[in-house]
């Protein structure tokens, strides 16, 4: 049993390309379609609590079918399982750039790829600040649903990051804290 | 001898310190510990210079499995070789397996409690100020390229993943090929036939 659930979260690791959401249909599949060790929704709840804790998706998962299943160990090897893939080709990955990247052919190349990874981080820093502004996707916003305490966290936070190098940590917490604070009073 | 030891000591673990603190913030996706590693082993530790760090983002983001293990994985041999990979991926999957642990147990309460909902809201308006901080360096120095193909493509890829919905995946390997395409541009410059 255990070591199946290793199995299904290895695939998990070895398929999801992409990133966080990439790996949903997935983890449903094995968890929920295959192996039946979850209803769907539970499955629903899961993924409500993977989004709302730190921690990318897969991994919470993981840990939180092992939990289910077999207790601390079963949450330590499903989360092993599923990290295992992006270990092992990551390294084989890392080795290979840091032998050939001052080439001046793979510099070409990896310079070509940094103004996407620059517009990558900035949309999807765009899509984090309007879920924080209108609590909506950006296809669904409402402009009436505009949310002032946000945004005033928000610029604060630019403030006390680019004049006061505030440590972005303590931003997030900040936010979180002071935020909280707010909706509380008013 | 011993002065070596202790200053791999030293950096594994500030390694391990790092990407612990990091991944326990790391709300709402792999890009938002990318431009928090960004901040902390490019402008506070300067263990890596920033075209560096974006190499790492891309590869991490291109291969399989979560981002914030492949950004781990690749810092951490960069740093310290196998063993620096194998602490920065410890460091950064036990935060989510210690909170799901707990969480796991007791979640219908952690779901319906308003104040964690509403805390949880709130702190997203933190991390997106944290990443426009990083976007706003980030852009400043491709700009400051004066390259215009670069800003271009910034500008243009942009549009391809925040309007048009694109897949990171896809832009990246189109970059790539375009990438691929100058290499050619330049070799035949040079002279050289392929």
């Amino acid at each position: 049993m255990i070591f199946e659930l290793f199995v299904s979260f290895f695939k998990v690791g070895l398929f999801s390309v992409g990133g966080g959401y990439a790996a949903i249909p997935l983890i449903q599949s094995q968890i929920v379609d295959i192996h039946h060790l979850l209803s769907m929704e539970e499955f629903a709840d899961l993924i409500t609590i993977a989004e709302m804790t730190p921690g990318p998706i897969s991994i919470n998962s993981a840990t939180f079918v092992g939990t289910r299943v077999a207790g601390l160990p079963g949450a330590i090897i499903c989360t092993l399982g599923c990290i295992l893939p992006a270990f092992i080709i990551c390294l084989t990955l890392a080795h290979l750039y840091y032998k050939y990247r001052n080439f001046k052919g793979i510099q070409t190349i990896l310079s070509s790829l940094r103004p996407a990874v620059v517009a990558l981080i900035t949309s999807a820093g765009l899509s984090i600040l309007t879920l924080a502004l209108f609590q909506a996707e950006k296809s669904a916003i409402v402009l009436s649903n505009f949310r002032i305490i946000e945004f005033l966290l928000f610029i604060s936070g630019i403030i006390a990051l680019r004049k006061f190098k505030a440590n972005p940590i303590l931003v997030i917490f900040g936010s979180g804290i002071i935020g909280t604070l707010a909706y509380m009073i008013f | 001898m011993e002065n070596t030891s202790k200053k791999d000591s030293k950096v594994l673990w500030q390694l391990f310190k790092s990407t612990f603190s990091l991944s326990a913030f790391t709300f709402g996706g792999g890009f938002v510990i990318v431009s928090l590693m960004k901040k902390k082993f490019v402008e506070e530790l300067q263990w890596l210079d920033e075209s560096e760090m974006l190499d790492i983002t891309a590869i991490a983001q291109s291969s399989p499995g979560p981002i914030p293990i492949n950004a781990s994985v690749i810092l951490g041999y960069r740093m310290h070789g196998i063993l620096g990979s194998l602490i920065s991926v410890i460091g950064t999957t036990l935060p989510p397996l210690i909170i799901i642990s707990i969480i796991s147990m007791f979640y219908q309460q952690f779901r319906d409690n308003t104040i964690v909902a509403i805390a949880l809201q709130v702190m997203r308006a933190g991390v997106a100020a944290v990443i426009f901080d990083v976007v706003l360096n980030l852009a400043k120095n491709i700009v400051k390229t004066r390259n215009v193909m670069y800003i271009a493509m910034m500008f243009i890829t942009f549009l391809m993943t925040y309007v048009f919905g694109i897949s990171a995946i896809t832009v990246i390997l189109i970059c790539a090929g375009i990438g691929v395409i100058n290499l050619i541009i330049d070799l035949r410059k040079d002279g050289n036939r392929i």
